[in-house]
């Protein structure tokens, strides 16, 4: 609420600053604007950026220190014998009494100090805040003040605004930069608390993947083992799976559709593979869970085979259908970029179309070909949702596709998504699979991405 | 004359009938290799063909609900039990008035047991509806009215025939009894299919005949505006940045590659990052749509950026030189001239990060998105959920009912995708230039 009134008052500042800067402008300039260095409107560019840029800044620092100032006033407020527990417990106290805050109920008696905790917490986001936005709506009216003595008939607005203008575009450049180190260092962060407690190297080979730790200490519980090579061969297998469906009917049905179909049917059936990769993958899941599984089951049953419910044959060839798009667009830019005269040689030595196309064409797309299935690869692996819903959470070492598998990506959802602490080893472990995740599929793409573009620079 | 015949005859010594034998062989294999690129891309047509039928056909029944009409008597003694104020009559013990209309119905039912069992044909949240009407009319209260209310989601499954009467009774959905009355309904013409408004209008619940889809929808909308807020502008400034301004050098390589990768990124990882950065280390709420958001933003962008330079790109640099020409500065060029005809492109690529961000699911489950949630959420802190995560959690319902509420669903997230690719589509051809 006081945030949404905020908003509205600095956009009516702003705007009341650009209509301030021009009119200045004007009067300045003695009512010949061409007498100006800039351009009027640039004028008030230039003072709705004063009054924009201070306020909004001193904001977003607020909200973005307003949880740590809020949790340091809160520890401060705590009684101070609990002060004097284990780091872990008073995490766990902190945590309470936000819920208390929130209007929760906790597992724990509130006491007075509690409460008092918990209001002083709640205080800093109401005084706290409110405090900030008018400072913040303070600056903003000092930065129109400002702005307005500033203008002169020689000030570089338009300068001035364009610089400010190319600062914000680099920033914005930069966000995607941001993003990687963030996820780099975040996933880093979490995985290296997670080998603080399981070994690296347990963690890598270890055989055996049974995620369930002790909840309270002393509890009579399995340690846990984190040995991730069943997950690891649980998402090669489901992959592999989804290769042998997605290779060939991806790699001819770009062929087919980019040598042999008439205009007409090339015209309808390429939209038509782009509905198959614009179908969210829930929907996929849904469908091998509901649909293909069964059908698998009954098929092999047939053959007096018995298939388990969430098989990796089910999971597989439906992540196979989700791929097919992917292998064949990709594989048919690269078989198009192929130059033409190559394919006119072939036919002017003799050579069928078919023949044109397996001895040339295919040889030379070849690289990029490969780039392609590597994508295709790497977005097999880090596919979540239909492995969630199709393939087990049974971490079997088997090779066998009518077998349930589980894979990276479904035990990362399983640790993630049950109500536990933020500092098990049961959740870490999750980090320390996504960072293991991310890095096969970076060199992955990286390799692949490259591949396909000395390929296209090759021919152009 | 012989000269002729002889050299024919030579010719068909050195390579006698061969060529054509190898020549059919050649064009058999054209021919079969064209048959595999047929298949495959039949084969990929048609399993397109197999999900969405499958979706179609196990999902349209939801839109319509059973309905078994009730001759409910509006007891006074009941209603006004505690006064006649709207307040009193709100707490009135409405469920009684129901149970005590489907007990008319079937009078000769007189044992507790069955009679709980009766009690279940209808669904629980009728006596609501009942509540609802004598408030909207409280001239009803002491009359009896014959009430269309929803079925119970046994009763629904029995009466679209998902229910298969063959099997025995342990092993079937409906016991014996329970088909009893439901064949002297259905004789007596009581029991009807409806058009199912709930769907659309309710939230999720654990009870599938009153389980509806706006809750989600609006929690899919509310972190949809968010992603766009967040990922458009910054994807165009990038975008115009790498492409129009930035110099050839190491560091914009770098953002490139990275750009190229961030794209390729499992959208799982984006999950995450969300969770132990957004949500562990800057505090925002849990389960939000903000966050969520925030995060399909973060995967967005590589998308809007790619298909944003792309399209800044096909503008022709005639017009650049032209606008430098008379004068314009760098930004005066870009934003007068490149921007606006590069804009229907940019807004394509947008369209389709939207709608990719739309379906995604994983990182969602990630920044607890996933939570049950029963209120409509009315703001951008408040716990809620997206339209692929509720098809997540009630595919994973056991209640045979939610299988169809789920197909359902998925027809309307596919409806959606659908109509925003369509924009998409219309965008490019309307306002493309080719140049």
């Amino acid at each position: 609420m006081k945030v949404t009134l905020y908003l509205i008052a600095l956009v009516l500042i702003v705007g009341f600053g650009y209509w301030v800067g021009r009119r200045r402008a004007f009067a300045v300039s003695g009512g010949r604007p061409a007498h100006l260095h800039s351009l009027p409107g640039y004028h008030g560019m230039f003072v709705a950026l004063w009054c924009g840029l201070p306020g909004v800044l001193l904001a977003a620092i607020w909200f973005f220190v307003e949880p740590h100032v809020a949790e340091y006033v809160l520890v401060q407020n705590l009684p101070a014998e609990q002060l004097e527990q284990e780091a872990d417990r008073l995490a766990l106290l902190i945590v309470d009494v936000k819920n208390i805050a929130a209007g929760y109920n906790v597992f724990r008696e509130v006491t007075p100090e509690l409460e008092a905790a918990a209001a002083a917490y709640n205080r800093v986001f109401e005084i706290g805040r409110a405090v900030m936005l008018v400072v913040a709506l303070c600056a903003s009216i000092a930065g129109l003040a400002i702005g307005r003595r500033l203008i002169s008939p020689d000030l570089r607005a338009r300068n001035r605004v364009e610089r400010v203008m190319t600062v914000v575009m680099i920033v914005a450049s930069t966000i995607a930069i941001m993003t990687t180190l963030g996820i780099v260092l975040s996933l880093l962060f979490e995985a290296m608390r997670f080998f603080g407690r399981v070994p690296f190297f347990d963690f890598l080979f270890g055989l055996k993947w049974n995620p369930q730790t002790a909840i309270r200490e002393g509890q009579v519980a399995a340690e846990g083992s984190f040995g991730a090579v069943p997950l690891f061969a649980g998402t090669l297998l489901i992959t592999l799976i989804a290769m042998l469906v997605a290779v060939p009917v991806g790699l001819f049905s770009a062929i087919y559709l980019s040598d042999y179909a008439p205009k007409r049917i090339r015209a309808t059936v390429k939209p038509l593979l782009e509905i198959l990769a614009g179908v969210p993958t829930v929907v996929y899941g849904f469908f091998a869970a509901l649909t293909v599984a069964p059908f698998v089951r009954d098929a092999v049953a047939a053959f007096g085979l018995e298939a388990s419910s969430e098989s990796a044959l089910a999971a597989g060839a439906v992540m196979g259908i989700m791929i097919i798009p992917f292998v064949s667009s990709l594989s048919d830019d690269v078989m198009n970029a192929v130059p033409q005269s190559l394919r006119d040689g072939a036919y002017a030595m003799g050579a069928t179309q078919s023949e044109t196309i397996k001895q040339v064409v295919f040889p030379a797309a070849l690289p990029g070909i490969v780039g392609a299935i590597l994508l295709a690869i790497s977005r097999a692996i880090g596919e979540t949702m239909i492995v969630v819903m199709a393939a087990g959470l049974a971490a079997n070492l088997s090779a066998n596709p009518l077998e349930a598998v589980t894979t990276v990506t479904v035990q990362i959802v399983a640790l993630l998504t049950g109500d536990q602490e933020f500092d098990s080893a049961k959740t870490l472990a999750a980090f320390a699979l996504g960072i293991t995740l991310f890095a096969a599929t970076l060199c992955l793409n990286v390799v692949a991405l490259h591949i396909v573009r000395k390929y296209r620079e090759k021919y152009e | 004359m012989s000269e002729m015949a002889q050299t024919a005859e030579e010719a068909t010594v050195r390579r006698p009938d061969l060529s054509n034998a190898r020549l059919r062989k050649r064009y058999a294999a054209e021919r079969r290799f064209r048959l595999y690129g047929l298949l495959a891309v039949l084969a990929a047509v048609g399993m397109l063909a197999v999900l969405l039928g499958s979706i179609v056909l196990n999902g349209y029944s939801a839109f319509l609900q059973t309905h078994i009409a009730l001759d409910v008597h509006m007891d006074e003694t009941v209603i006004m039990a505690e006064g006649d104020t709207p307040e009193a009559m709100a707490d009135a013990n409405y469920r009684a008035l129901v149970f005590k209309a489907i007990e008319r119905r079937f009078p000769s039912v007189r044992d507790m047991g069955e009679q709980r069992e009766l009690h279940r044909l209808v669904s629980g949240g009728a006596p609501r509806a009942i509540k609802d009407m004598v408030l909207d009319n409280p001239a009803l209260v002491g009359t009896t009215q014959t009430v269309w209310v929803k079925a119970d989601d046994e009763i629904d499954m029995l009466h679209k025939g998902y229910v298969d009467r063959t099997l025995p009774e342990n092993r079937r959905l409906v016991n014996d009894r329970t088909l009893g009355w439901y064949d002297s309904l259905r004789e007596a013409d009581l029991i009807e299919l409806q058009f199912n408004t709930t769907f659309f209008t309710g939230t999720d619940s654990r009870e599938p005949e009153q389980a509806g889809i706006l809750g989600a929808a609006v929690g899919s909308f509310l972190t949809l505006f968010v992603t766009l807020l967040l990922s458009f502008p910054v994807a165009v400034l990038a975008a115009i940045y790498l492409e129009e301004f930035a110099p050839k050098n190491r560091l914009t390589d770098l953002i490139e590659v990275n750009i190229n990768n961030l794209a390729a990124v499992p959208s799982i990882v984006f999950g995450l990052l969300g969770l132990a950065v957004i949500i562990n280390f800057f505090g925002f709420p849990r389960s939000s749509p903000l966050v969520g958001g925030i995060v399909l933003a973060l995967m967005t962008l590589p998308t809007i950026i790619i298909s944003a330079r792309s399209a800044l790109k096909a503008v022709p640099p005639s017009v650049r030189e032209a606008a430098l020409g008379i004068g314009a500065s760098r930004i005066q060029t870009v934003t007068h001239h490149v921007l606006p005809l590069a804009l229907p492109g940019v807004l394509t690529g947008t369209i389709i990060g939207m709608a990719q961000a739309l379906g995604e699911t994983a990182p969602l489950l990630m920044v607890g998105m996933v939570a049950f949630v029963v209120a409509v959420p009315s703001g951008f802190t408040d716990a809620s959920t997206v339209l692929p995560v509720q098809i997540f959690l009630w595919s994973d319902s056991p209640e045979r009912a939610f299988v169809e509420k789920t197909s359902a669903a998925i027809m309307v997230l596919l409806a959606f995708l659908i109509t925003m690719n369509a924009v998409a589509v219309f965008l490019r051809k309307r306002f493309e230039r080719r140049w």
